[in-house]
């Protein structure tokens, strides 16, 4: 089968070639064209293949993941390949299986790859080549993709084809480009003495390189950590300076920030074990090298005072002024470990590719949908499309942005195929049942925190709902035209949050009393947990543009937190599900209980209307009749009543009267804490 | 509490027993057939006989009385009287037609066989006569005055107004009056006008006043009265009297958790009044005032301040007494949920709302008891698809370990797959679609729980049933054909048999078999033996022959429709009974109809007569506007509760009633004075069309939130103010009344989690942070 493709490939290569003399406008086409066969390239193409999309991959490596072949240097990857949860729950199990992609194919688990933790990066590259080949996407491989224009056309899906040429000046048409490129440009700093400096591409990793030496590192991320923490053992000392102070992923909870694995050199700064982290800017910095090959820090402003004939000698060094200067010990190397950027390099200037602002500047602008803000029809996915949730979420990696792409192959097929959003439609007797099964296993909702949401969308009357998985929350103003569903009597918006001000560089998480465990308090869960945002009208963009910063979502009619879980289990009866189908109750303003049919029984007896759980059970023959057993012991309870001993004495016990003659108690019943142990182990969540 | 309950009522009985076992002289037949002269010859001074004399072994409803009369000593006889016999009591006709009551030799009192109807007339009537002294009949205010004043200070009245002589209350009273007609003196009255008089304008049912004569000293002051709330039955009456026998305050020094009162013992609440030493007298005073007020609904002690030491695991609650009103509203107000309906249903929704907790917690209580799901076979991703195909009929229930629905429904599941155990070809399975979520995504399974049967190499039927143990264990046998276990020989099975003698309509009918398969037995004939079918039964082919569960008969009926989803409705409507017993399971079937209820409340099986009649009444007209059936309150004792909700009380049964559940939703009560006949019913339909009936309507309310939620947005709100609006300013409440505050209303999503400590301090760390 590959063969037969790539022979009538080369045949059409041949022929448009020829043409290509007479006119430069003969092109290979393809609805979609995927630029880059990395985890996500990867990953779009398997959602496109699935839905019979014609596309095609270009990646300029002979192989998948060729980031990979390369990065990290070190080899370990840092994403986690559990393999024991004690679960058996694959969706659930995927929380915890950090490098993954999203398939059918149970083959495809990383677990299988590797049986370590922190796998090493080559694992990777085999898995992504099985990916590839078992899924048999269709990857076009050794095509570098060097350049990225737009031909107007007003029959084309966006009102224009994108024309992509290869190193060989071969084109391609597309109807649609989605850009997996990640980011592998790596940063520089352009600074006096800048050429000293070794980059964290092509450092040596044999520590033996640097015993005895004294080195200095740029930068302040899992990379420069991660470089640290391989020489440490037989270097003199490191240093590291980066712009800002350290953040500790741990801290800010988010997986991109310094990993506790990473760490060691923190443990050596703190315990003055002659390593250490200095603050400052790098472009301020310079660097001078002298006779014996050692290099001096010092500062730009030195260098351009000075009279240019001078030599080293000439050089004003800081300690010259200040004494006790920290970085005075020379070096005996620099190493750069600043991290990558977007290749912008590709784009013709009319797609107006513009790079983030901020931090956020090594990240191409786009929309929340993941849609260019230059260019329609242009997608990026991957680490690439980092900035909707930098700092934030998981969006830049393998266990994020697996669920990003697949929710941008769903726009994508609602826009140019008509295939609306997937989606359930449920009972409205459900609709507990099913935010408490999506909250509990869900990994797409988990791992993209806070980014994407569940939605449900309710009928008219509210008796049936529709159930919508892991829509990009930041587009939900435009729902109703990206899904192709309809939201016309109010919507419930289910994400995941971590507390309002739990998380950042400088925050303390290990205080006392961290956890909230009473479902009263669940607002103020710190831990990722689930909340659930009320609309009775579907929010417009002006709303979305104003809402506050420390909200994911607009002011809603009603929220709901279920309350952080130190087990992440959200099933239990009194302190999760019962709060929520009370949330639920009063946003419907219905009653949600489950009931016996015979108390149905007794209702279509006594009532003119009835609860929706008899109106879609029991009158439709399926009530819950309940075992004997289960009857009696409700009886005992006195939660049922049982009519034939009711009667024997005419009416009945009255000590089942809890109610509204409560408040009427003033209660003095002395404060008993018998579960004091527990109350304390919850600070260990 | 039960246990209460059965003490007590085991004291009662014994009582009776004390009463009954005079009389009783061995013989093994309760009613005597006697000769005259061996009659005349038996009678005893004091022992009070009732004897009707007849020629023949003729029949008469006082035969049933025999065994209630017994009790109270006194003996019924039928003297058989000899052909020639012309004496007073065999010789004249008349004489004939009437009982007599003997004390001894003396005739007290003759009554004619029709007033004595029932079993309660002849007891009310025969105590009646015996108990003239004990009982005093009053038919003016004056009359019933001049006794009060007679007993000041002597003894205690109980007056009762009873509708009419020989009714239940009636027999209720003198019953009552047998026992402590020594004790208190019983005045009974049937005039409406003097129970109006006495303060009481209803006059509709039977009322009993307590009067309190002893302790009354002013003669120009009627006695305080007592009513008694609920119906006039002998235990209530009973009850009643014990209560108002109960000293007024009960003084204890003692532990509370061992006080036991009168009031205890019959399930009433017990007000403690703490009392010190210093102000025993007012607290003294303030017992006595709230115990009258409470006379008859609670008891009242006071307690010993010294004495309170703990009170143990019993629920007690505290109240600081501001006004003796709060004890005495929170007292009645827990009677009152139990008389007015409306409140019933609230907390019937209270109880429901625990009940799914129930579940859950029955749940984890299940966890360490260990439902005994060995039969069933637990299937995993890996094994679902294997073991489809290794039986030839395999059932699976989808369902989630955490949901209480499934859960109870796992119970019934077991039960099922103990019915089963042995059943060849046929196998019960499970998955846990928590554990498992991929094969339920697969099985298309969206709603938990979920049951599907899949038969081999052929698609899967899901059920669609009722989640009972009968229900899913006869739907799975009728699948698999295999005869019943015995446990379940009562549910019987309609079968159907198809007769046709061209193609056409027997595809949609084989299509409507595959749809209603596992409901009904469905069979088919064609060519030859359909000619001779359908001339058996008189019918022309296409049609279909339906032999009802139980019945005798087959009958034939043209099949009308000829796409599948018309053949189904029909054979559904077919299917239903044209005088059908209403259970818990079949009442939406009914429903579904859409018309009226007439409906027969009977206490056990339904009455012969009134069967025929009602039969009688549908099957003249086979398109009726209504449903005609009838309720085993035995069987469906969740129909009690339904004629509690109509009537405050349990009217007397059997009761027809018609409901009309979808338009207006009004509710008649056919007057238990007239009997179930086909006419009156008739003519009282009319009556109700002409709108001559005041009906009574369902309730119109909507199922609204049971209780409130958390406010999180207000409590988010109001912690972090919003920086565009102008809250800012305002002072925020600390925490902790926040958090007290909005958390009162929610109060009942209680026992979530120990509470923490030091909350408030949590809380400005926060704001620190």
């Amino acid at each position: 089968m590959a063969p037969a493709v790539c022979g009538m490939l080369l045949g059409l290569t041949l022929y448009t070639g020829h043409l290509c003399a007479v006119s430069a406008a003969a092109f290979l086409y393809h609805d979609y064209c995927v630029i880059g066969a990395g985890p996500s390239g990867l990953q779009a193409a398997y959602f496109l293949q699935r839905a019979g999309r014609d596309y095609v991959i270009f990646e300029r490596s002979h192989a998948p993941g060729s980031f990979f072949a390369l990065y990290p240097r070190h080899r370990k990857l840092i994403s986690i390949n559990k393999r024991y949860t004690g679960k058996s729950n694959s969706e659930f199990n995927l929380r915890h299986d950090w490098n993954s992609l999203l398939s059918h194919d149970r083959r495809l688990l990383f677990r299988r790859y590797s049986r370590d933790f922190f796998p090493d990066a080559d694992a990777m590259v085999r898995y992504l080549e099985d990916f590839a080949s078992l899924l048999k996407l269709r990857v076009q491989y050794n095509t570098a993709i060097v350049h990225v224009m737009l031909e107007k056309d007003r029959q084309a899906w966006n009102g224009h084809y994108f024309l992509l040429t290869d190193q060989d000046r071969q084109n391609y048409k597309c109807s649609s480009l989605l850009v997996a490129t990640g980011t592998w440009v790596p940063n520089v700093v352009n600074f006096p003495g800048s050429e000293y400096v070794e980059g964290y591409e092509t450092v040596s990793i044999n520590p033996e390189d640097f015993a005895g030496q004294t080195v200095l590192i740029l930068g302040r991320g899992n990379s420069a950590f991660e470089t640290a923490e391989n020489i440490l053992g037989v270097t003199n000392f490191i240093h590291m300076v980066s712009r800002s102070r350290v953040r500790l992923s741990w801290a800010t909870h988010y997986v991109g920030d310094l990993r506790a694995i990473n760490n060691g050199l923190l443990d050596t700064y703190q315990l003055k074990s002659l390593d250490g982290l200095l603050e400052g800017d790098l472009e301020d910095l310079a660097i001078v090298k002298d006779k014996k090959g050692k290099l001096h820090i010092t500062l730009r402003f030195y260098l351009e005072n000075r009279n240019t004939s001078g030599g080293i000698d000439s050089i004003t060094l800081p300690q010259d002024e200040l004494d006790n200067f920290a970085t005075r010990a020379p070096y005996d190397r620099v190493i750069r470990c600043l991290g990558w950027k977007f290749d912008f390099s590709i784009y013709n200037r009319s797609l107006r590719m513009m790079p983030g602002k901020g931090n956020k500047k090594k990240y191409p602008q786009i929309k929340p949908s993941y849609e260019s803000r230059g260019t329609r029809g242009l997608f990026v996915l991957g680490t690439a499309s980092h900035s909707v949730d930098f700092r934030k979420s998981a969006g830049g990696f393998i266990h994020g942005f697996r669920y990003t792409t697949r929710a941008v192959h769903r726009l994508l097929e609602n826009r140019h195929h008509g295939v609306p959003w997937p989606s359930t439609v449920y009972p409205i007797t459900q609709l507990t049942n099913s935010i408490i099964k999506r909250v509990n296993e869900a990994s797409g909702l988990y791992q993209m925190f806070s980014v994407l949401a569940d939605i449900i969308l309710l009928r008219e009357n509210a008796t049936a709902f529709e159930y919508l998985e892991e829509y990009p929350v930041g587009v939900l103003a435009e729902l109703e035209m990206q899904t192709g569903r309809k939201a016309p009597s109010g919507l419930f918006v289910i994400i995941m949050e971590y507390g309002r001000n739990f998380s950042g560089a400088d925050k303390d998480v290990f205080y006392y009393n961290r956890a909230v465990g009473e479902a009263q308090h669940a607002w103020q869960s710190n831990f990722l947990h689930p909340v659930i945002y009320f609309y009775k009208h579907l929010p417009t963009e002006r709303e979305m543009r104003l809402q506050h910063p420390d909200w994911p979502l607009p002011r809603p009619d009603a929220v709901h937190h279920i309350v952080e879980d130190f087990l992440t289990d959200w099933t239990a009866p009194n302190a999760h599900i019962l709060p929520l189908r009370r949330f639920l109750e009063n946003c419907l303003s219905t009653d949600l209980r489950n009931f016996f049919a015979e108390s149905c029984f007794l209702f279509a007896f006594t009532h003119q209307k009835l609860p929706p759980f008899c109106r879609q059970g029991y009158m439709r023959l399926q009530g819950l009749v309940g075992s004997e057993g289960l009857r009696r012991h409700a009886v005992e309870a006195g939660l049922l009543e049982d009519y034939t001993l009711t009667d024997f004495l005419g009416d009945r016990t009255p000590d089942n009267h809890k109610g509204s003659q409560d408040r009427l108690l003033r209660d003095h019943m002395i404060p008993v804490r018998p579960l004091q142990h527990l109350v304390n182990a919850k600070d260990e969540l | 509490m039960s246990a209460q309950k059965d003490r007590w009522v085991s004291s009662f009985s014994f009582l009776l027993f004390c009463v009954s076992s005079i009389p009783t002289r061995g013989s093994a037949r309760l009613l005597q057939e006697l000769s005259p002269q061996e009659y005349f010859g038996s009678l005893q001074a004091g022992r009070a006989s009732l004897a009707y004399f007849s020629h023949n072994g003729m029949y008469l409803t006082i035969e049933n009385s025999a065994e209630a009369l017994q009790d109270y000593g006194i003996s019924v006889v039928k003297v058989i009287c000899p052909k020639e016999d012309v004496s007073r009591y065999c010789g004249k006709e008349n004489a004939l037609r009437k009982a007599y009551l003997f004390r001894g030799n003396m005739l007290i009192r003759e009554f004619p066989t029709d007033a004595l109807f029932d079993v309660n007339s002849i007891v009310a009537n025969v105590l009646f006569a015996l108990l003239f002294n004990e009982v005093k009949y009053v038919e003016t205010l004056a009359d019933l005055q001049n006794i009060e004043n007679a007993l000041k200070g002597r003894s205690n009245m109980v007056f009762a107004y009873v509708p009419a002589i020989g009714t239940a209350e009636h027999r209720a009273v003198m019953e009552a009056a047998f026992v402590y007609g020594t004790v208190h003196q019983f005045v009974l009255t049937t005039e409406a006008t003097l129970l109006k008089d006495t303060g009481y304008p209803d006059v509709s049912s039977a009322r009993l006043l307590f009067c309190h004569c002893q302790r009354a000293t002013d003669l120009a002051q009627p006695c305080r009265r007592t009513a008694m709330g609920q119906a006039l039955t002998m235990l209530n009456i009973h009850k009643h009297l014990k209560l108002m026998g109960a000293p007024l305050v009960t003084e204890v020094a003692e532990d509370p958790e061992k006080v036991s009162t009168v009031h205890l013992q019959l399930g009433l609440p017990l007000v403690f009044i703490l009392s010190q030493k210093e102000t025993y007298e007012a607290d003294r005073r303030t017992a006595e005032f709230v115990a009258w007020q409470l006379l008859g609904k609670a008891g009242v002690a006071l307690l010993s301040r010294y004495a309170l030491r703990c009170f143990g695991g019993v629920p007690i609650k505290y109240l600081v007494l501001e006004d003796t009103d709060e004890v005495i509203t929170l007292v009645e107000d827990k009677s009152k949920v139990e008389q007015i309906q409306e409140d019933e249903e609230e907390e019937e929704e209270e109880e429901e709302d625990e009940d799914e907790k129930e579940n859950n917690n029955q749940v984890s209580r299940d966890k360490k008891r260990e439902l005994p799901l060995e039969q069933i076979l637990v299937l995993t991703e890996e094994t679902f698809h294997s073991a489809l195909l290794e039986t030839a009929r395999m059932v699976v229930l989808f369902y989630a370990s955490w949901e209480a629905v499934s859960l109870a429904v796992l119970r019934s599941y077991t039960e099922v797959a103990d019915h089963l155990k042995g059943t060849r070809g046929v196998l019960l399975s499970r998955v846990n679609c928590w554990d498992w979520p991929g094969v339920c995504t697969e099985e298309n399974v969206t709603q938990f729980p979920t049951i599907k049967i899949y038969e081999k190499g052929e698609r899967s039927v899901m059920y669609n049933g009722m989640w009972g143990t009968e229900e899913l264990t006869s739907f799975i046998m009728l699948k698999i054909g295999t005869s019943f276990p015995s446990e379940l020989s009562s549910y019987h099975h309609t079968s159907l048999l198809g007769v046709f003698s061209t193609a056409t309509t027997r595809e949609a009918f084989e299509e409507a078999g595959s749809i209603l398969s596992g409901h009904v037995t469905m069979g088919m004939y064609f060519e030859d033996d359909a000619l001779t079918l359908s001339r058996k039964y008189a019918v022309s082919p296409p049609a279909f022959l339906l032999a009802r569960s139980g019945g005798q008969s087959v009958e034939g009926i043209t099949l009308s429709k000829q796409n599948t989803q018309d053949m189904v409705q029909m054979i559904r409507y077919e299917l239903l009974d044209i005088f059908p017993e209403i259970t818990v399971q079949n009442l939406p079937r009914y429903l579904q109809l859409r018309k009226p209820f007439l409906i027969v409340f009977s206490d056990g099986d339904i009455g012969q007569i009134e069967s025929k009649e009602m039969l009688k009444l549908t099957k003249g007209r086979p398109q009726q506007e209504f449903v005609a059936c009838w309720l085993n309150l035995k069987k469906t004792p969740v129909g009690r509760g339904v004629l509690k909700a109509y009537f405050a009380t349990m009217p007397s049964l059997p009761v027809l009633i018609w409901v009309n559940f979808h338009a207006g939703g009004q509710v008649f009560k056919f007057p238990s004075e007239q009997s179930i006949t086909e006419l009156n019913i008739l003519s009282w339909l009319e009556k109700l069309k002409a709108g001559l009936e005041v009906p009574s309507t369902l309730s119109e309310e909507d199922w609204k939130p049971p209780l409130p939620a958390y406010d999180f947005l207000q409590m988010m709100e109001t912690a972090t103010p919003d920086p565009g609006g102008d809250t800012t300013t305002q002072e925020e409440p600390s925490q902790e009344t926040k958090a007290e505050k909005i958390g009162s209303p929610g109060r009942d999503l209680r026992g979530t989690a120990p509470r923490l400590a030091a909350r408030e301090k949590q809380g400005k760390r926060h704001s620190e942070l």
